[in-house]
This record gives structure tokens, sequence and C-alpha cells, in this order.
């Protein structure tokens, strides 16, 4: 008996919506971003979530946020962390920390890896998947 | 609130870690029992004491994993118990198993991590490389938050999240990569004194380390575990089977855990990590002071992990680790020895039983068993379990009588 192997094809790995996270992606779709708040809480929070973390509070509403931020913090893939991400070659693995206050893991883009600072404002990169149906929010410094 | 003291390793077994595996493959569970009648030997106890397991999870089982192992080693337990905190498994395994000796469950409680990943496949059972492993335990299936919020943005694995706090460190504190460096070359001279470390007669310098490939900016290549193959046991004991083992007994005084997060992305502070609580709690439940710890053994899959779990368990000022560093020697000879059978950066990570070695560093330690890295008068250690991306910690300590 002889086996055969296929080996796998390495393409970068895209999100897909569920039903509660829904309304987070077809904001992107439309270059706006959106996230939810939860009102006892006073705090914006991410990622999507049916109930307030720490809280549970049951009052989580989905408000328009602006997308700016600072870069929290990065690091520069000098080895592609999986092999669908070796085509890319190094990349810019970033949090963001949106204005209104959480933390989003991204990519950032249109920067020589050099001019990237800690603390430097950032705007979005609205990035259209058409074949996939599905917008990837980057990011890049701003001015 | 806590432990009272009162169960205590009693015997361990740590493989000898292969960077390439020269053993005959074996299944997990195979390992499984190797590994704990080692224990045992060592202990001096045996096999119809132990009334109770807690295991990592194993390639051969996706569920009802506790009773596979206990049918496979025919042991009628009390307790049995799988732990899911990655590194931290080890650490947190010894203090449930130190828990239900103390309640009365269990006179005796095997802690076995099979650490070879390698075992035999079949033409009909081929090897398969799964998301899982190309991911770093990073979940890529429907509904999981990583696999929508980070896996597509290569936020994944373990280089790149660590890279990314000791970025945040330097922003923060200050960065000095020579006391980085420092950390892997202590340890290193401290694996030179520990056969069967992998990298037991191999000294490095600081340059060496600066001058490996960058990996995750800033981490070098030499400030990142090695993968290896291995494995370890431990057994845990009541005072009746401490005074039949023919070790001197390592009594669990205290232990702390924290577990708030998966992804360091959604760390409300980045750089407090678990530890604080969890070395908080152990020092609290011990009764005892940073001081009077004779060495410590600290989990260290990245040169990061270390210094901040120096500066969370208390040892040193947050924003100080790398002056502490400076201004200490860590080697089992030094004023405070630290990793004294190499680390796994030196001696090895052998997989999910990785943070075993630091378990048994400080049970060897206290047992008077450490050779040529032995530190003088040994009588307290401090152990700390990291996993995940610093997201998952633990903190054991113990003490001889």
């Amino acid at each position: 008996m002889s086996t055969t192997y296929t080996p796998p094809a390495f393409t970068a790995p895209l999100p897909v919506p569920t039903p509660l996270t829904r309304p987070f992606w077809d904001a992107l779709a439309e270059h706006k971003v959106r996230i939810q708040y939860s009102p006892s809480l006073g705090e914006y929070i991410f990622y999507p979530r049916p109930l307030a973390p720490r809280t549970l509070a049951d009052d989580l509403q989905w408000r328009e946020i602006s997308g700016a931020g600072t870069l929290y913090t990065y690091t520069i893939t000098t080895r592609p962390v999986a092999p669908h991400f070796a085509a890319a070659g190094p990349m810019v693995l970033a949090v963001v920390q949106w204005d209104e206050g959480p933390k989003f893991s991204t990519e950032l883009v249109n920067v020589a890896h050099e001019d990237v600072r800690i603390g430097m404002r950032v705007k979005p990169v609205y990035c259209d998947y058409p074949e996939a149906g599905i917008t990837m929010l980057r990011y890049e410094p701003e001015a | 609130m806590g432990l009272r003291g009162e169960a205590a390793i009693l015997g361990f077994y740590e493989l000898p870690p292969e960077r390439k595996l020269a053993r005959e493959k074996t299944f997990n569970l195979e390992q499984w029992a190797r590994l704990s009648k080692a224990a045992l030997d060592d202990a001096g106890l045996d096999a119809t004491d132990i009334n109770g397991i807690v295991t990592p999870l194993i390639g051969e089982a996706s569920m009802f994993v506790p009773s596979t192992i206990t049918e496979y080693l025919g042991i009628d337990a009390n307790f049995a118990e799988i732990v899911d905190l990655g590194g931290a498994g080890s650490a947190a395994a010894v203090w449930r198993a130190a828990a239900a000796v103390e309640l009365g469950l269990c006179d005796a409680v095997l802690v076995t991590f099979p650490g070879t990943h390698e075992v035999p496949t079949d033409e009909r059972r081929p090897f398969v490389m799964e998301d899982s492993m190309y991911f770093g335990a990073s979940s890529n299936k429907y509904g999981s938050p990583q696999a929508e919020f980070e896996i597509p943005y290569a936020n994944l694995g373990q280089n790149g999240p660590y890279g990314q706090i000791a970025k945040r460190y330097g922003y923060e504190f200050g960065y000095d990569e020579l006391a980085m460096a420092k950390i892997a070359v202590d340890q290193r001279t401290n694996a030179c004194a520990t056969p069967g470390a992998v990298f037991h007669g191999k000294p490095i310098t600081a340059q060496d380390v600066l001058a490996s490939p960058m990996v995750a900016d800033p981490l070098h290549l030499l400030e990142i575990v090695m993968p290896c193959q291995g494995g370890a046991a431990v057994v845990i004991g009541n005072k009746d089977l401490a005074a039949k083992s023919k070790n001197r007994p390592v009594w669990i005084k205290g232990f702390g855990e924290r577990v708030p997060y998966k992804t360091p992305t959604y760390a409300r502070d980045l750089m407090y990590s678990p530890m604080v609580h969890a070395a908080d709690q152990a020092f609290s439940m011990a009764g005892i002071t940073r001081d009077e710890v004779d060495m410590v053994s600290i989990y260290d899959c990245y040169s990061i992990t270390v210094l901040m779990s120096l500066e969370d368990a208390g040892f040193a000022e947050k924003g100080k680790g790398m002056q502490f560093v400076n201004e200490h020697d860590l080697t089992f000879r030094g004023d405070f020895p630290m990793n004294t059978a190499g680390g796994q950066l030196s001696f090895g990570q052998a997989g999910i039983a990785g943070g075993m070695h630091h378990v048994i560093d400080g049970v060897r330690q206290i047992m008077g068993r450490a050779g040529e890295a032995q530190v003088a008068d040994c009588n307290r250690a401090f152990v700390t379990g990291n996993g995940g991306i610093m997201s998952e910690q633990t903190a054991l300590i113990f003490e001889g009588e």
C-alpha cells in the first residue's frame, strides 16, 4: 500500500465572522470601525462578546469609533511566525490602542521598519478581500 | 488559607533532553508509565502506594485522558486530574497533587509529563501536521477569538508576542541588551555544571547571545528556548510515605496561580504579569520572605520571561530587573542562584514537560543531589511556571526540613 502526500497550500488565513461578531465586520466592509460599549461598565470593549467582560453586564451596545489610536507595542518578525506568512516577508506585528481604550492586534503597514516607534499615532488601512467577503483592518502612521 | 505543608515531593525523574531523538520512539502513554516507574524507584516507593495522578494533555487522547492513564497503569485513583495550562501546567499539577494529599484523598500522587512528542507512526497512521502545530497553540477553530482576531494578523505562536512584550518593556523602563544576554550566559554556566543538559560543555558569552540571529525584535535566538525531546515525573506523598522515602522530603509550603487571559493584547497592563498575584499568594501561604529563599527556578522560555518574573515575583523592583541581573551572579555559585541546572534555555525544553525542569531544579537542590551545581545549604526554593504568553502563571515554594 502506498500513501500520497499533498503539501498543504500555505495561504494566510482570513477571519470568518460569526453571527455575534458580524456587526464589527459589516462596519469594516464600509471602512468604519464599530465596537461594543457597556454603559454600566463605562468602557468600550474588544473583541465582541455577548456580555461585558468582568461584570457580565447585559448592556453591550454597538458604537462607531474613529479607528484612530496609538501604537502600544510591536515586533518585527525576522522569521515567519508560520509558513502561511512566509511570502509576506518580515511583518510589523502590532498592538494598537484605540483612543477609546481597547487594544487591537494588527499589522503596521506603509512604514519603514526603522521609523516604527511605540506611542506613534496610527490610522486605519482598510484591506478588502472581495473574494472572501472580508475586510481586514491594518494600520499605518498618521500623516 | 492554603496548604499546611504536609505533602512532599519524594522522588523525581528527568530524562536528559535530546534535540534530535536518539531514544526509541514510544507513545505518550508508554512514556507516562516509564517516567512514573522511574520516579517511584527514585523515591523508593511502590506503585501500589499511588492513588492519584495529574497529567497534561497527551498525544493519544483528546478527552477522557486521566481515566485512559489510570487504566493503562492500573491505578485506582481517588483523584485523576488533567491540567491544561501550558508551561504553567507542571507547577500547577504539583500544587493540585499536594492539595489532594492534604485533603486526605490520596496517599501519593504521580505528576508525570511526557515530553517526547516524536511518537511511532505507521503508514496507516501517518504523522499529520495540524493547524495547532503551525499556529503555536492559537486555536483556528470557527468561533475562536484567536481564529478571528489574532491568527489572520500573524499574532500567533510565541516569538512574536514575547517580542511585543519585550519591546513594550523597553519603551516603559529602558532596555539593556547586555543584561538580557547575561541571563542566558549565567544559565549556560549552570548547564555546563549539569551533565545531561543539551548545552553541557558549551559555554557562551554575552557577545555570542547578541550575535545570534534576531528572531523577533529585540529577542535573539540564544534568548529563546530550544525545543527538545524528553519528559519528567515527580511523586508527591503524605507524611507517612515521606518517612519511608529514601530522599530528603521536599515539602510544598505555598503556591499561587493566576490565569487572566490567553492573548497578551488583552492584558489590562502588560507590564505586570500574573506572577504578581501568584508569587504574593505563594509567599503569604508559606509564611516566608523573599530573602529566605536559597534558590529560584524561574520559567525561562525567553529571557524577557525571566526578567519580568524576577520583578513581578518581588525579587527586583519593577523596571529595575536589568540592573538586578547585572548586580547579581545568577549562577549556582553566585549570590542569587537561579535555574541552577541551566534552565530550559540551556538544559532544553522538553515540550510540555519544560515546566517540570523548574520543579525538579528546586527539588534536586533541596534534596542535595545537584552534584557540581549544588547550592550550599539549600533549604528553600521558589519555582515558577508560565503558560501561553505570560498569561497563565503559577508559583511554588518548597522547603526541606
